[in-house]
């Protein structure tokens, strides 16, 4: 039920009216992508876009993600602003030659003599027994190689600030979308996600976190569907009497180290929930940005709550016992302090 | 379609600049690498791979392009550059690793980028065909003049996606031309050992678009066929593919020492250099003289080696330049 003045929209459809919105004013912005025409894109978020800018603007491509990806770096470079979509991030293995050698080094490469501003959208996530080449999230494959800014947000009004700003960056932006806070038809929505979004047009920083819920005996970082996992934790551990802070990244590259900093120097104790694999990503890019900063803030060693270092099994009662959820950061909180 | 007086004298002065700018590299390039070899010293390091025997293409191409059309071009570029205009001073200098480089040292010889004759290069095989069809592509929708061109080697059309993006350029009817440079050689792998059909033009067939294969290296044919292809792109009548039976005279790189080419290629395809062969056609057809060629190759030398000095006299670039750039 909307609040009056409330305007809440799905991720989905904030992604669709950024696009749309820049589209009316920049005649340069245009989207490719599978499916992204008539369909509306398989998450939604091209939606009702075909219908006003035509298939020029609007482009259905051939299932080639290396050459319209590739594409998207001549047009950009050429005074363009592509949006391009890459359907699934798993897809990444069949043209990331594109993406972290093209799009990612040509502005270095040259010196800083070619610009290359696009946005390359693609969805993360699983839960939903889609198996391993379709549920993965891979925010730190992308977060790890430099020349790409990436960002990932966890409710609508994020999503189309995020969007805005990214089709305004001059460098590459990956917009890493998670399916469970999408706001499609055929899947099941977390409701946290669906948020009041205002009509007008309007960015949101790249880089900048957000302190989505203050407190002070613990500080809870995670991105994304972690960010809703990580408020329901909080929730819990309040009922118990604890003060949880949590931090929603919102951007990992750049990455607000100084936000998550000062949190920790608040609260002593640090808990990262993270969708991706554990090893050798976020929650370890987190857990340094504090350690190597200053390690006498922390009152217990760090925890991490991220997916086993295992490929994503179908079975529904495997793949829940490897996702993250409130229980396993309560879990967590609670070890850290028996320790 | 023949060249003119004029475009003759051009193609033949970028080939002799070509050639003597990869003569010159040659040389500098073990300065620092000897008695022991190691690509990594010396005033020129990393790998070095030389285009000497490729330069008609790359001038039978470029005599068609303008300044405002886009090239993308090889791990073997020097030619690809020198044709489509780009700035030798600052080229030269990118291959030195100076800070007056076009890109100030970070690309290096693989990876040069020039924005005011719209040319970029990659070192991946292929990698330049996505980039130039999304040109052509930001061209057809800004309705604005241009045509986009991606040399590559036989090698590449081995590549997924080289057939992606030529897929993708026939569908969406886009100006652009793919060059392919059939020098016979994959690094040590023969053409007939790595490809299913002898002529790659034949795979034009794939895409409904005219392909064609110019035999012998003959700049004049090239120039015949590009200009074809690419007055078809400029007329909005969409991609063509042209094959081009090249000769590489150096070897993949430098240091290359070759065993896998059989004896006496190499000598045949030196009887066979198209700049002597060039320089003689265009006297034999009246179409310049002694002392206009003499002319030409001496400026030529001349262009190369204040290049190089500019290049030496440069400063290298500060260490911690390294860490900007990275975004826009």
């Amino acid at each position: 039920m909307n609040k009056p003045n409330e305007r809440k929209l799905t991720i989905a459809r904030a992604m669709a009216e950024a696009v749309q919105q820049e589209m009316q004013m920049d005649p340069s912005v245009f989207v490719m992508g599978e499916d992204i025409g008539a369909l509306g894109g398989v998450y939604g978020n091209t939606r009702g876009l075909l219908e006003e800018f035509g298939s020029e603007r609007i482009r259905d491509t051939p299932i080639s993600e290396t050459a319209f990806i590739g594409a998207a770096v001549g047009a950009a470079q050429d005074g363009m602003r592509p949006v391009v979509e890459l359907m699934f991030v798993d897809f990444f293995g069949v043209c990331f030659d594109a993406i972290y050698n093209l799009m990612a080094k040509n502005t270095y490469f040259s010196g800083g003599n070619f610009k290359v501003p696009m946005v390359l959208m693609t969805s993360t996530g699983g839960g939903y027994s889609d198996a391993g080449q379709h549920s993965q999230c891979l925010y730190g494959t992308f977060a790890h190689l430099p020349g790409m800014k990436v960002v990932c947000p966890s409710n609508a009004y994020d999503a189309k600030g995020l969007m805005t700003a990214a089709m305004r960056d001059d460098s590459p932006v990956v917009y890493m979308y998670h399916k469970s806070l999408q706001g499609m038809g055929w899947l099941a929505t977390e409701p946290g996600a669906t948020v009041h979004t205002p009509e007008e047009s309007y960015t949101v920083e790249i880089g900048k976190a957000n302190v989505v819920r203050e407190g002070s005996d613990v500080t809870i970082v995670s991105l994304g569907m972690g960010v809703h996992n990580a408020l329901k934790a909080a929730a819990q551990m309040e009922a118990d009497g604890v003060s949880a802070e949590v931090i929603d990244l919102v951007s990992l590259v750049p990455l607000d180290r100084d936000t998550i900093r000062a949190s920790v120097a608040k609260t002593g104790r640090l808990i990262v929930v993270d969708e991706d694999y554990m090893s050798y990503g976020v929650s370890g890019e987190i857990i340094a940005s504090v350690t190597e900063h200053d390690i006498s803030v922390l009152k217990a060693a760090p925890k991490r709550v991220a997916y086993p270092d295992v490929p994503i099994p179908y079975a529904r009662v495997m793949e829940q016992f490897c996702l993250p959820n409130p229980e396993k950061i309560v879990a967590a909180y609670q070890s850290m302090n028996a320790a | 379609m023949t060249p003119t007086r004029d475009e003759q004298h051009w193609m033949y002065r970028n080939m002799v600049t070509s050639r003597k700018l990869e003569e010159t590299i040659a040389g500098i390039y073990f300065e620092g690498k000897t008695p022991v070899f190691s690509m990594a010293d010396g005033p020129i390091p990393g790998e070095m791979h030389l285009s000497d025997g490729q330069e008609p293409v790359a001038v039978g191409v470029c005599a068609h392009l303008n300044p405002d059309d886009v090239v993308t071009a090889t791990h073997r570029p020097h030619h690809q550059a020198i044709a489509k205009g780009v700035d030798l001073d600052k080229m030269v200098a990118e291959i030195f690793g100076k800070t007056t480089g076009l890109s100030g040292g970070r690309g290096g010889h693989m990876h040069l980028f020039d924005p005011d004759v719209n040319f970029a290069c990659s070192g991946i095989i292929a990698q330049g065909m996505g980039p130039a069809v999304g040109a052509a592509l930001s061209r057809q929708m800004q309705k604005k003049p241009g045509v986009a061109v991606a040399f590559v080697g036989e090698g590449a059309v081995n590549q997924g996606g080289w057939h992606e993006a030529m897929n993708l350029a026939a569908t969406w009817n886009l100006p652009f031309v793919c060059v392919i440079e059939d020098n016979d050689w994959g690094i040590s792998v023969a053409k007939e050992d790595s490809t299913a059909v002898a002529n790659n033009a034949d795979r034009a067939a794939a895409y409904g678009i005219p392909g064609v294969r110019v035999a012998d290296n003959d700049p004049y044919a090239i120039y015949a066929a590009a200009g074809e292809a690419i007055a078809r792109a400029r007329d909005g009548k969409g991609p063509s593919l042209i094959e081009v039976e090249t000769y590489r005279l150096a070897g993949h790189f430098m240091g290359d020492a070759e065993g896998y080419r059989p004896e006496g290629e190499k000598d045949a395809l030196f009887e066979k250099d198209p700049i002597p062969k060039m320089r003689a056609k265009m006297l034999a057809d009246g179409m310049a003289t002694e002392a206009e060629l003499e002319t030409i190759e001496a400026e030529s030398a001349a262009r190369v080696e204040a290049a190089i000095k500019f290049a030496r006299e440069s400063a290298d670039p500060a260490p911690e330049d390294a860490l900007t750039a990275v975004f826009a």
